[in-house]
Formats: C-alpha cells, sequence, structure tokens
C-alpha cells in the first residue's frame, strides 16, 4: 500500500478531475503551506498544492524576470501549460516574494472563479500575530462561503481541524519509524507519502495512511549499512534526486522542507474553544519558513535536534537557485550543524537537476564518512 | 540642434550634500556626544525612536549601502568579504555591501570614522523577504545587538479595477496588528537603552514624518511640467533624505524649502535638462555606480523625470477629487495629531501603511496601475525598467509591469544590472540599448559632448 503514495503524486491531476467528478466539488490550487487547509475542508473544497513538473520550459520568462527562483516559475509553468485546467481556484498565503509571482501572474493570465491573496503575518513571534491572522482568517472564512455557496459555521471548522490533524499525527508516527537504526522506509518512500497528502483528500490519504503506519511496525527498508542522511532547505520534491542521493549508498531518515516535516510537523490541538483562534496559532507557531524566522532562529534549533534524535551523520543542504530566504540562512545553519559535529554537503537546485555531476558530488560527501570509520 | 529651454544649477544642491554628510557624521560621532546610535531600514517606522532624545542617531541601511556601492573598490572589498563569509552572490547586493563593511571593521565615510561604529540597537520594519533577516546577519557578526522588527505587510492600501487604482481603508486588525508590535518596540527601548520614552518627541517626529513625505509627493507633482525641472539623477540625491530621516525636523524643514525652489523653477521655465524632447521614466533602484546612464540619455535630449520608485519610495499620495495623484493631505499642525501613545501611533500607522512602493508586494496590477497613471499624467513617452539582480522586493512582478505598461501604449525599454553589485552591470551593453530605444522614440545622439 506503500506505493499508493507514489501512484497519487505521479497521477496528481487524474486524481483531482475524478475526485471533482464523484463529489462534485470543487478544487482549490494553493502556492505555499501557510494555507489554512482547515478552513477549505470544512466547505468541502479539495486543496491541491501547485508543485512543478521538473520539465525545461519556456513559457514564464516574459512574466517573471529570471533572477527569481526556478521553483516559482516551474509552478507558474504549470498553470499556463494548462495542466490545473480543473481547478476552480487559487490562493497563496503571504510567504516568500517568490512564490508570490506565480500565484499574482496565474491570477492575471489564467482565468479561476476564485482568488484569493491571504496576508499570513510575518513576526509569528509576536504576541500580535494570533489576533491578526484570526481576523483575517475570518475574512477568508466568509469568502470561500461566498464562493462555494455553503456556511461555514464553527463545527465545520472543527471537522476540518480533525481532518487534516489527524492526517498531520500520522505523518509523524511514521516519520518518527524512521528513528530505528533499521529504517522501516526510504526518504524517497517518505517523500511520496507527504507530498501526496497535499495533493488528494486527506480523508483517504489518511485511510491509506493508517495500514501503512501499521505496516511500518514490522517493516525494513533493506537500508541497513547505508549512511544516515537529512535534507533541508527550500521546496523540494525532486524524487530523482532524491532517488540518486539514496542509491549512492545513503538513507534519508529526515528533513526540513515545506514538502516535509515543516507541513505537517506541529497540529492544532482543538480544545474545544474558538476554533479559528486555534487555526491561527497553530499557523503562528508552527515550524516556520525562514521568512518568518525572525529575530529568533527556531527553525536552527529545530534541524539540530531532528539531527541528533534522527543519529544523522550528514545533512544535504539544497537550496532553489536564487532562494534569498533559505540563502541567508545556509552560513547561519551549516554552523550549527556543524558544531553538532553533523557533516554538510550544499547543493544548488534548478528545475532540473545535473543528477550525473550532483552523483559525483553526494559520493565524495558519502566518502568523507568512509574515511572517518578507517581513522 | 539649439536648446530649448533655460537651466540653471539648483539653489539647494550644497545644502543637500551637507545635509546627507551630517546625517552620517552625526551616526558616527553620537558616543562621542553622549547619543545613542541604531540601525534599521529606510522604511524603519523611526518616528518610534525619536521618542528616546534629540540625541538619538541612525544609520538607515539602504542608503548607506548605496554610499558603499557608489565607492566602487570598497564596495567590491566588501562585496568579496561577505562571499568569503559564505553568503551567496545572488543575495540583496544592499545586504552583501553592508555586511563587508561590517566583516571589514570599515565605515564608508572615514573622515568621520575609521572602523565601522556598531549600532546599540537594531530596529527594522519587514517587508521584504530579506529586510529582518538582513539584520539576523548583522547580529550574527556583531555579539548580541539588541534587535526588533515591525511587520507592516498587512495587506494592500489600494485595489484597482480596469487599470484605474483608488485606495481602500486600512482594515481595523491591520492597524491595531502594526500598532501592537510599535507599543511592544517602544516598551523594549525603554529596556535596552535605560532611557524613558517621551510621547511628546514621538508626536513631534510623527509631524514631521507627515510633513517630510507629503512635502516630497508635492515636489515630485512639479514634474509634471514640461519642461521637467528636476531629473532623476537629481533626484536620487535629493529623495534620499527622506531614506535618511523622514520624520527628523531637518529632513521636513529641508523638503519645505526645496518644494519653494522647484515651484519657483516651474514658475520661471528652469528646465533641469534643456535640451529636453523626450519624457521617460525609469524604475528600481538605478545602479548606483553607473548613475552616468542618466547623463548619456540626455545626450539624446532625453530626461527621466522621476520614477514610482522615487515618488513613492517615500512620498505619501492620494487620489484627489479631480482624478489626479496628489501629494496626502496631512494635519494642520502637530496639535492636529492626537494625544496619547496608542492614537498617535494609529494614526502614524493608519498613513504609513498607504505607501505606494508597498503596494506591489502584493500584485504587479497595484504596480502597473500607479506606473500607468504616472505615465500618463506626467506626460511620458517611454519607459526604462531596470531588471535589477540586486533587490528582489522592487525587481518582484516588474516583468508583469512591462507588460501592462506596454499594454497601455508606452514603449519599454529593459536593462538588466544591479544596484549594488557592479560586477552585474554591463555599460556598453545598456548604452546599446538606449541607443536603439532613442532610435524608436524618434531621437538622435545630437547633443554628446564632442
Amino acid at each position: 500500500m506503500i506505493e499508493k503514495y507514489k501512484e497519487w503524486y505521479e497521477a496528481r491531476h487524474e486524481y483531482a478531475v475524478q475526485w471533482k467528478k464523484k463529489t462534485g466539488g470543487k478544487v482549490l490550487g494553493y502556492f505555499c503551506t501557510y494555507v489554512p487547509e482547515e478552513i477549505l475542508y470544512a466547505a468541502g473544497v479539495l486543496p491541491v498544492r501547485i508543485l512543478g513538473s521538473h520539465e525545461p520550459q519556456s513559457v514564464t520568462e516574459p512574466h517573471i524576470f529570471a533572477m527569481f527562483c526556478p521553483f516559482c516559475r516551474d509552478c507558474l509553468a504549470q498553470g499556463l501549460l494548462g495542466r490545473f485546467h480543473y481547478l476552480d481556484g487559487i490562493m497563496i498565503s503571504q510567504s516568500c516574494l517568490h512564490l508570490r509571482q506565480a500565484y499574482t501572474s496565474w491570477d492575471l493570465h489564467i482565468p479561476t472563479q476564485f482568488s484569493y491573496y491571504l496576508p499570513m503575518p510575518h513576526h509569528v513571534q509576536s504576541r500580535h500575530a494570533v489576533p491578526f491572522l484570526r481576523a483575517e482568517l475570518e475574512t477568508f472564512r466568509k469568502r470561500v462561503e461566498d464562493w462555494t455557496g455553503t456556511t461555514i459555521g464553527d463545527a465545520d471548522l472543527r471537522r476540518g481541524i480533525q481532518i487534516v490533524d489527524r492526517n498531520r499525527e500520522l505523518l509523524r508516527t511514521a516519520y518518527e519509524t524512521r528513528k530505528r537504526e533499521d529504517v522501516p522506509m526510504s526518504g524517497l518512500e517518505a517523500m511520496y507519502m507527504v507530498v501526496s497528502s497535499q495533493m488528494v483528500d486527506k480523508a483517504e490519504h489518511t485511510q491509506v495512511t493508517e495500514d501503512v503506519v501499521r505496516v511500518l511496525e514490522g517493516r525494513s527498508a533493506g537500508r541497513s549499512g547505508t549512511r544516515r542522511l537529512m535534507i533541508l532547505g527550500s521546496e523540494n520534491d525532486d524524487v530523482a534526486f532524491v532517488d540518486m542521493v539514496e542509491s549512492a549508498g545513503a538513507t534519508i531518515v529526515q528533513d526540513d522542507h515545506c514538502t516535509g516535516s515543516r507541513y505537517f510537523w506541529d497540529k492544532v490541538d482543538a480544545n474545544g474553544g474558538d476554533p479559528l483562534t486555534q487555526i491561527a496559532e497553530r499557523y503562528v507557531r508552527r515550524l516556520p519558513c525562514p521568512t518568518k524566522d525572525w529575530p529568533a532562529r527556531r527553525r536552527i534549533e529545530r534541524i539540530v535536534q531532528f539531527a541528533k534524535e534522527w543519529d544523522v551523520a550528514g545533512a544535504i543542504i539544497i537550496q532553489q537557485k536564487f532562494c534569498d530566504p533559505h540563502e541567508i540562512d545556509i552560513p547561519a545553519i551549516r554552523k550549527a550543524l556543524e558544531s553538532a559535529e553533523v557533516k554538510v554537503l550544499f547543493l544548488e537546485l534548478d528545475v532540473t537537476v545535473p543528477v550525473g555531476q550532483f552523483k559525483i558530488r553526494v559520493e565524495a560527501f558519502l566518502e568523507m564518512f568512509a574515511g572517518d570509520d578507517l581513522f | 540642434m539649439a536648446e530649448r529651454y533655460r537651466t540653471e544649477p539648483l539653489k539647494l544642491w550644497n545644502k543637500a550634500k551637507e545635509l546627507r554628510l551630517k546625517f552620517y557624521e552625526n551616526y558616527a560621532k553620537a558616543h562621542e556626544r553622549g547619543g545613542i546610535r541604531w540601525a534599521g531600514g529606510a522604511w524603519t517606522l523611526d518616528a518610534l525612536p525619536r521618542g528616546l532624545g534629540e540625541d538619538v542617531w541612525s544609520l538607515t541601511s539602504e542608503p548607506y549601502s548605496a554610499s558603499i556601492a557608489f565607492n566602487k573598490a570598497m564596495s567590491l572589498r566588501c562585496l568579496e568579504a561577505s562571499e568569503r563569509a559564505g553568503f551567496a552572490r545572488d543575495l540583496c547586493s544592499y545586504m552583501r555591501n553592508y555586511w563587508g563593511g561590517i566583516i571589514l571593521n570599515e565605515y564608508a565615510f572615514p573622515e568621520f570614522s575609521k572602523t565601522w561604529p556598531e549600532p546599540d540597537f537594531i530596529f527594522q520594519d519587514h517587508i521584504c523577504c530579506s529586510h529582518a533577516k538582513w539584520y539576523q546577519v548583522v547580529k550574527d557578526l556583531e555579539g548580541e545587538i539588541p534587535m526588533f522588527c515591525v511587520d507592516v505587510a498587512t495587506g494592500p492600501a489600494i485595489e484597482c479595477e480596469n487599470g484605474d487604482f483608488r485606495y481602500i481603508p486600512i482594515p481595523g486588525h491591520a492597524v491595531e496588528y502594526v500598532v501592537g508590535q510599535c507599543l511592544d518596540a517602544i516598551e523594549w527601548m525603554e529596556k535596552v537603552t535605560g532611557r524613558r520614552f517621551q510621547d511628546e518627541l514621538l508626536r513631534k517626529a510623527i509631524f514631521n514624518h507627515f510633513r517630510s513625505t507629503s512635502t516630497w509627493a508635492s515636489i515630485c507633482e512639479l514634474q509634471r511640467t514640461v519642461p521637467a525641472p528636476l531629473d532623476e539623477k537629481s533626484m536620487y540625491s535629493l529623495y534620499v533624505h527622506g531614506t535618511l530621516g523622514k520624520a527628523s525636523q531637518w529632513c521636513a524643514d529641508f523638503y519645505e524649502e526645496l518644494l519653494g525652489e522647484v515651484k519657483d523653477r516651474v514658475a520661471r521655465g528652469i528646465a533641469a535638462v534643456p535640451t529636453e524632447r523626450v519624457r521617460v521614466m525609469s524604475d528600481t533602484q538605478p545602479p548606483w555606480a553607473f548613475l552616468k546612464v542618466f547623463r548619456y540619455l540626455e545626450e539624446f535630449g532625453c530626461v527621466s523625470v522621476g520614477s514610482l520608485y522615487t515618488f513613492g519610495l517615500i512620498g505619501q499620495w492620494e487620489i484627489k477629487a479631480d482624478g489626479s495623484w496628489g501629494a496626502r493631505t496631512i494635519p494642520a499642525s502637530v496639535d492636529a495629531i492626537p494625544e496619547g501613545r496608542e492614537a498617535m501611533l494609529a494614526e502614524y500607522v493608519r498613513y504609513e501603511l498607504n505607501k505606494p512602493e508597498w503596494q506591489h508586494f502584493y500584485h504587479p496590477k497595484l504596480k502597473s496601475a500607479m506606473m500607468v497613471k504616472i505615465a500618463r499624467d506626467w506626460k511620458l513617452d517611454g519607459v526604462m525598467l531596470h531588471y535589477n539582480r540586486g533587490c528582489e522586493g522592487l525587481t518582484v512582478g516588474i516583468a508583469e509591469n512591462r507588460l501592462e505598461l506596454q499594454k497601455a501604449g508606452y514603449p519599454v525599454m529593459i536593462f538588466e544590472g544591479n544596484m549594488g553589485d557592479e560586477r552585474e552591470f554591463d555599460e556598453p551593453r545598456t548604452k546599446a540599448r538606449i541607443d536603439a530605444f532613442m532610435e524608436t522614440l524618434g531621437l538622435k545622439r545630437e547633443f554628446a559632448t564632442p
């Protein structure tokens, strides 16, 4: 059943089209994991994350200046090429400038029923962030109600929270199993698991993941003797890259990506209070994207904690070319990891990855550990 | 061909230069005078630290970094020092120049300080991804300097339909969010400086802020005149005061004096460029080490009359009853600003969130609408867009702005460069592009100095 994730990842568009046929519901494409999916589930809308296809393209040049990251251009290309033709709406929650351009150009050039920019606060370490976001979520709730013709009551919101939280809980449980010496799932399988949860109905994904978590108890991915690594940095759903790293003799056991742990690690934990406040609290307190990780760097503490608890020998820092928020943090992350005796390899991703060249670098990185073993 | 218009130098030119230098001297020598030094961005809500006393001096990061960029030799040393410290070459070039100066322990104004004058605290705003992150690195480089940042990215203050734009009310919760952060910042400043905050000084600073930003917009309004009384290259040396100390008395007074002089130039038909035939605007920060490209335009009889950048980085605007875009109306006197810390901050924040250069962070269509308005009302013949590799914040959406300006009927030339990293600016190639663009506008290089 673990193969189901890959199937969903590869057939994401077909899945969404079928879902619409089956349910008659609306599908909304979102650009950033700060989008409050709970409210969309409460309204019966299927949120699907807009990701790239990792193919060279020539359609975004007139719309996005080439010094912006390849990820945002790849995302916009999917829209301009008509691959998300089934979307009823799009939205972004304020995050980085790069991805914002994919959203705004999509908004300008691809007609959709519903388009929404949610001003997610940046100063998430301020005590004023939750009340501000709560007010924004109230406005958003009304806009979704107008769009879908439904009423989203508190009970609906609690149901939305429950749907998303249950999925988060299971993904985290699956990640916990990767602490084992004999890891039950590869990094590639974990990536398919998390990214597919951004593409399919969470209820369905949860059903499969309940079974997967049970299976993981007694499963071995057959990767004993490989180097335990973590990957971290900008958005990354490059399965070819992850596959290459693992084929070189490593196993990725943990990550810090918005297509990985940053997406699901923190729950809402509804406790009967005001659900919009609880949702706001979750997005303000979640593991932050670097754009919102200030004045203190909370993310680095978590990265080092992950490295220790998942017992990693090395970390690959992956950065989408031109991604400033991540780039700024890299020297500090490198320093923190090296102080924790975690070796670091830095790689810069583009829409497509030069697998051959990167493989040489990854192999050289892994050889450094072999040197440690000898001496 | 003969010159069409009379020209003469600005009478306030030397004063403008003196004020700018005084700013950097005051910052460097603040400690000698028992004062406080703080650092923050040009958009920082700088009325707040002024509540700590009259002897509190700031260094605003962007214009300071532009000063480094203008000094090619120092800039190269700074950029390379940042790169050696592990920072990527494609990061904001202002940041890299600034960090490099700290690493090298150099001040861009050695006549005032031989070494980098470390600030006592950091007070920054955040709307661009790099703003607060910039100073996180400063903290890494300099040790534990207290730092406070205010998020001002609360959503757009204008909306547009069919190319026209209008201001919309700022939601109450957005004002409360920013004011709440400001109130916390004041308490924090008292703690880190040991000084008592004076609301009356804050009130005065807010009023000065209103005066500076509205008066600068009034000056820019006069650029509608043919011939333009100022050219954009000169405006860079004049708008800078707003980026240094928009909430200061000296800045507000200077802009009022400057407005008088520019009005006088308009009344007497004094041109910035006596050969003016064609009018254009630019966009984003220029390549500071190559401002001479603006002089090159003059050899064709072309004047850049400004840009949304020079008009709206500091200037505050509103739609007037006749539909024109003009300087924002401000309270008649400091007494018209509400008393009480929270109330005066609310007035300040509500005003400042309307800043034109904050709107494109939400959608390029908002910037396009303002640019098309400038192109129409300032009687422009074309647009030169600087695809600035050094600043993501101001180039975000620029490709969409280009398409929209073209749709509105304006010829657009783009040139790629970098405001603060001269290694990324190709002067001959840019001039070749200008040659071709001028030709499309029907101009020949007939005013070149032999």
